[in-house]
């Protein structure tokens, strides 16, 4: 009798490889274990619509629960994977049920870091990945009057947006001297804390936080130039930390994510390893890449799914990924990492623009701010390797479907 | 509640029930209609919700907005009654509402 697919993470990432195993016709045992108690939903909401207010919980689920049962996966919640067998080719729950595998899926995503801030651990100090994360945070939120972020990438400044839209003072410290300054341009990143600055939130870049305060709970911030803040809640936005504890202690080949090849394979062959916990070699950018993103894990979702039916991937996708604060929408295409050429289109006092980066003149990259015809174009230039004219791209006169052909 | 159909691209009809301040995206995941994938969740971010409102029903589902628009502009098979099921809110107006699948999204 064959043991089926175990996937280890019913998040996005789990949950798509189930369904692209089904559409795919692969007719044996599929089984979805998570950790957590709900099952898969949306994570993007928890720092935007479901944050103000604006979403309730029951629109974040990805499916139905008539889904799990009219494909026939076998979703187990609220378990958690403690080991993989690979020997035995089974993995160990917390309650030690052993399940059997002939292949599975590592889509274990990640926790999101805690920093090692004296006073990190007080009570009143939130991180955000998770929904009983973001119920705990929007709780703590009722209660508040002052919020303090810390970090000041997309879901710090996104908390930002939210808090101010339910009528909180909120201010962001961010070390580094511009905001989004892991993946945004200088320029864009500027706009942006000026956008915030607009909305009122005080966000100050250059400005390590050296402790939490607080006795028995948070109560502030001390940046490292000795300036204290107060607060009634304190977030920390620094980034995920990938979920690579289980793979690790298997004995797959892990540096900074899973690593895995174009099918989503890890150095077992019958495991796959797929989201944010994973990292791959892409030929379009020439170098690894561990992506956080739900384009990611969908498509590479999708990649595992047609290995193991049978169908190689060779995923190497224009990875992309949006973003919503206040009433604004940012969407980038490709990587700026490496780029050696930045190209402006439209007018960024009006709120609407777009900057294209190239490397070599090829271009790589697009951050498109309420620009969707940029972004949607650019991600199909940068697939093709393309060196678009920058002087028509620089002419908002010349429709970006003009590029394309 | 809003009685909607959907009409795969295979002819195949599903009509079900949506409750009102849904979108019409939500409709069809909720009910395990087939053919929208929805990649992002209804933010308007990734034109995978692509349906053809019926003739009839246009006036009542209202136009594209101009993001909706510009993004439809890049997605395959567009027609003039092209919208991102995302996009249209489910109310009373629209029960009897009939939109049909595309081939393929994106
Ligand atoms: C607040 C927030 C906002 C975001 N906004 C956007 C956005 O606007 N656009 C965008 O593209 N992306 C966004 N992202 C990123 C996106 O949500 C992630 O890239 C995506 O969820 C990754 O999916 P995943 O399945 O790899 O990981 P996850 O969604 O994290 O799923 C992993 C699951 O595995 C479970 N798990 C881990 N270990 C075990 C174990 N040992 N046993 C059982 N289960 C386990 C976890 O509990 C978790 O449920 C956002 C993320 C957050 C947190
Ligand atoms: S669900 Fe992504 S645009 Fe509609």
């Amino acid at each position: 009798m064959s043991a089926g697919i175990v996937i280890i993470g019913a998040g996005q990432a789990g949950l798509s490889a189930a369904e692209a195993l089904r559409r795919r016709g692969h007719a044996g045992p599929v089984t979805l274990v998570g950790e957590e108690d709900a099952p898969p939903y949306q994570r993007p909401p928890l720092s935007k619509a479901y944050l103000s207010g604006e979403l309730p919980a029951d629109r974040l689920w990805l499916k139905p629960p008539a889904f799990y049962e009219t494909a026939k996966i076998d979703l187990k919640t609220g378990v958690r994977v403690t080991a993989i067998d690979r020997a035995k080719k089974r993995v160990i729950t917390a309650e030690g049920e052993a399940i059997a595998y002939d292949q599975l899926i590592v889509s274990t995503g990640g926790a999101a870091r805690r920093p090692p801030i004296p006073g990190a651990d007080l009570p009143g100090v939130h991180v955000l990945r998770t929904l009983a994360e973001a119920d705990a945070l929007s709780g703590a939120l009722g209660q508040a009057r002052r919020l303090v972020i810390i970090g000041a990438g997309y879901i710090g400044l996104e908390v930002a947006a939210s808090a101010r839209k339910r009528g909180l003072d909120v201010a962001v410290f961010e070390a580094a001297d511009q905001a989004m300054a892991r993946t945004a341009s200088p320029l864009l990143g500027g706009w942006f804390g000026a956008l915030h600055r607009g909305y009122g939130v005080d966000l100050q870049v250059r400005a390590g936080v050296a402790a939490i305060t607080g006795a028995e709970r948070a109560d502030g911030v001390r940046l490292a130039d000795g300036e204290r803040v107060e607060a009634d809640v304190v977030l920390l936005a620094t980034g995920l930390t990938p979920g690579v504890s289980l793979a690790e202690a298997a004995g797959l080949n892990c540096a900074d994510g899973v690593l895995v090849d174009g099918d989503a394979r890890t150095s077992d062959p019958d495991i796959f390893a797929i989201g944010d916990v994973a990292r791959f070699d892409s030929a379009l950018y020439g170098r690894s890449l561990r992506l956080e993103s739900v384009q990611n894990a969908i498509e590479q979702a999708k990649a595992a799914a047609a290995a193991i039916t049978g169908a190689p991937a060779s995923y190497d996708p224009v990875p992309w990924f949006w973003s919503d604060q206040y009433d604004l929408k940012l969407q980038i295409a490709g990587l700026i990492e490496g780029a050696d050429q930045m190209v402006r289109r439209g007018d960024p006092e009006e709120g609407h623009f777009a900057l294209f980066h190239f490397k070599d003149g090829v271009l790589i990259a697009c951050e498109a701010v309420n620009r969707a015809p940029e972004f949607m174009a650019a991600q199909r230039l940068i697939a093709a390797r393309a060196r678009p004219d920058p002087d028509r791209l620089r002419d908002v006169t010349v429709a970006m479907r003009e590029f394309l052909s | 509640m809003a009685k909607i159909t959907y009409i795969e691209a295979s002819g195949t009809e599903h009509v079900v029930d949506v409750e009102t301040g849904l979108t019409v995206m939500e409709g069809a995941i909720r009910n395990l209609v087939p053919g929208i994938d929805a990649d992002c969740g209804g933010a308007c971010a990734c034109a995978t919700c692509h349906v053809y409102v019926d003739p009839d029903w246009m006036a009542r589902t209202g136009g594209r907005e101009s993001m909706e628009d510009s993004m439809l502009d890049f997605a395959s098979d567009v027609r003039d009654n092209s919208r991102l099921s995302c996009q249209i809110k489910v109310n009373e107006a629209l029960d009897g509402l009939v939109v049909r699948l595309p081939e393929q999204q994106g």
